[in-house]
């Protein structure tokens, strides 16, 4: 056990790693659906545009991570209200209309994207004095990468508790279990909706800026992170954020360690996964509140 | 029934079914007089929008038929495809039986598949179908001693409808053969809309747990309508590749996906011609004016305008579906067509 674990440490830890970029996709996914019905196919941009945020402003200096973070995370608040007020309208109709509206615009964006940086996959090197590699358990491993952990984690911690300690959360869980439950209160539930939304849209711009170097901006790119997110949030329950970052890590492994031990079966072991989970436990791992 | 009756029997379409019988004969016949007017690239063009038809129909049995909306046929949409060019290259040029492989395979890739898809309801259908669709896609992409990766499968020869006949080289000849299979194909879907079958699934689509409490096994009516889509959007990939010659890991993307599932929104719900006419509006949205010198390199952008705009202004499209079922008749009448 012990030498299997020394020969595939690299690829659990890059699992962690990638797990962790996928919760701050999932949970701001898996929140919008849980509070507003909405699925948010544009999700997926919004991790683009933190990451060319962060190509576009990258000079090796941590001011300029600093500067990207800042800007990115603004630029994901006013995503998020900008597409709240895009589906507002669209509540009463349907989850088809309300995905194909966010597909729309998922195409405006890449397009405008595309034409204004290329369509090249664009590597985004880390800060310089987070570049070069650690040694971790007689491993080498790159520095920014745990540098990354670290800082996710500790983003991850902070949703949990606001979200799970909290009252601000207990009004958000609230609302995803009953949100006309939370009206007849007295609580103006599109104020939750906004927060939320433009919330979930600045983390994933956030996993955007800090994700760049790991997985870089380019055409497509929002697909790719738009799927797995949408597995994530299968796999671990929607409307949950304990169930995000559980799915999260489970497909975090299952892209990294999955892929290094069955490499024949990559494209498969996704769809496996979803397989085996929703056989087992249909509403996901981890759901929220049973709504009524 | 008339093929251009649609699914929706018993409303009042079936009253307007004999002055609606006149638009549907000049269709036919502008369809079958098309090659004798149109240039080489116009009938080419032609051709596809019959195969994105057959594929937006595929989607418009399940999205509004059954009510799960999907965008995850562009798989078997791709697997039909890539069926169909291994058959061609190793096998036989002959069309029909091309048809039937690829639609027998996609049938079973939808079935193995749709019995997880269709535990789900609702956004998660859609999730599950979404992912289907990108898993089928990164298999094209990387099972490379089966598809060859990203270069794709040329050399497909030339297609032989039946055995006997003369291979196809000419667009407009190929044409015919694409004009004959959507009709054989037509037929059977605007068939299948008028069978109790269907009106099962319409109730699924409106009420499933009273579906399931007069005692229909749901989840099955569900699989079965999501393997015969699968067939459908199957054999429309192997009449893509007659038409194209060519397949690539593109046409099991998630732009053709997308296509389809926007062609049966604008199309309307439950209407075959109605996706049929999406599927035209959007293929020469994306074809024609994508090509313009104004709009040079940016139809991803027109497409997405075209999705924000249908959404917007066509709130009848799908939603429709949501109407209760007394007010159906009243409301339907007035939905605005797209033709």
């Amino acid at each position: 056990m012990g030498g299997w674990l020394d020969s595939h440490l690299v690829s659990v830890v890059d699992g962690v790693a990638f797990g962790l970029l996928l919760f701050t996709l999932a949970v701001g996914l898996s929140l919008v659906f849980g509070l507003m019905d909405v699925l948010n196919l544009a999700h997926g941009t919004l991790y683009l545009a933190g990451a060319y945020v962060a190509y576009a402003l990258s000079d090796g200096s941590l001011w300029a991570l600093l500067l990207a973070l800042v800007a990115g995370v603004a630029a994901g608040t006013l995503g998020g209200a900008a597409l709240t007020l895009l589906t507002q309208p669209l509540a009463r109709r349907g989850h088809l209309d309300q995905a194909v509206l966010t597909l729309g615009i998922t195409f405006i964006a890449a397009d405008l994207l595309a034409a204004s940086f290329g369509g090249e996959v664009l590597p985004t090197d880390p800060p310089t004095a987070l570049r070069g590699s650690a040694d971790l358990l007689g491993h080498t491993y790159p520095i920014y990468r745990l540098v990354f952990i670290g800082v996710a984690l500790a983003a991850a911690a902070l949703v949990y508790l606001v979200f799970e300690r909290s009252s601000l959360g207990a009004l958000v869980r609230a609302a995803v279990a009953d949100r006309d439950m939370v009206r007849a209160l007295g609580v103006d539930t599109r104020k939750v909706l906004y927060g939320v939304f433009a919330f979930g849209a600045a983390l994933a711009a956030l996993g955007g800026v800090l994700g760049a170097p790991i997985l870089g901006p380019g055409p497509g790119v929002d697909e790719t992170v738009l799927v797995l997110s949408l597995v994530v949030v299968v796999v671990g329950g929607l409307g949950s954020v304990r169930g995000a970052l559980v799915g999260a890590l489970l497909i975090g492994q299952v892209q990294t360690l999955g892929v290094a031990l069955l490499p024949e079966y990559a494209p498969f072991l996704l769809f496996g996964t979803m397989l085996a989970v929703l056989v087992v436990r249909p509403r996901g791992l981890l759901p929220s509140a049973v709504r009524t | 029934m008339s093929p251009n009756s649609g699914t929706d029997i018993g409303t009042a379409a079936r009253a307007g079914s004999a002055a609606r019988r006149v638009p549907a004969v000049m269709v036919l016949a502008g369809l079958a007089l098309a090659p004798f007017v149109l240039g080489s690239y116009a009938v080419g063009t032609l051709s596809r929008i019959l195969v994105l038809a057959l594929l937006a129909m595929s989607v418009n049995l399940l999205t509004g038929l059954t009510g799960l909306a999907t965008l995850g046929q562009s798989a078997y949409f791709g697997v039909g495809a890539y069926t169909a060019a291994i058959v061609a290259r190793k096998l036989t040029d002959v069309g029909v039986v091309q048809l039937l492989a690829a639609a027998a395979v996609s049938a079973l890739v939808a079935t193995a598949t749709g019995w997880l898809a269709v535990r789900a309801r609702g956004v998660v259908f859609l999730m599950l179908t979404l992912a289907i669709g990108e898993i089928v896609y990164s298999a094209a992409v990387n099972w490379k001693s089966l598809t060859n990766g990203t270069d794709g499968m040329s050399g497909i020869p030339p297609v032989v409808p039946l055995p006997g006949m003369p291979a196809l080289e000419l667009d407009g000849l190929v044409y015919f053969y694409v004009l004959a299979v959507f009709l054989v194909l037509f037929a059977m879907v605007a068939h299948l809309a008028g069978t109790p079958f269907a009106l099962a699934l319409r109730g699924i689509r409106d009420n499933e747990d009273r579906m399931r409490a007069i005692g229909y096994p749901t989840r099955r009516y569900a699989l079965t309508v999501y393997g015969g889509a699968g067939a459908l959007a199957g054999a429309a990939g192997a009449l893509w590749v007659s038409v194209q010659r060519f397949v690539s890991p593109g046409d099991a993307g998630f732009e053709i996906a997308a296509l389809a599932l926007l062609a049966a929104v604008i199309g309307g719900s439950g209407r075959i011609w109605g996706a049929c006419a999406g599927a035209a509006l959007v293929w020469l949205t994306r074809d024609y004016l994508g090509n313009l010198e104004v709009v040079d390199g940016h139809g991803k952008l027109l497409l997405g305008a075209l999705f924000v705009t249908a959404v917007y202004t066509l709130p009848r499209g799908l939603t429709g579906i949501r109407v209760p079922r007394g007010l159906r008749s009243v409301a339907w009448p007035s939905r605005k067509r797209t033709a």
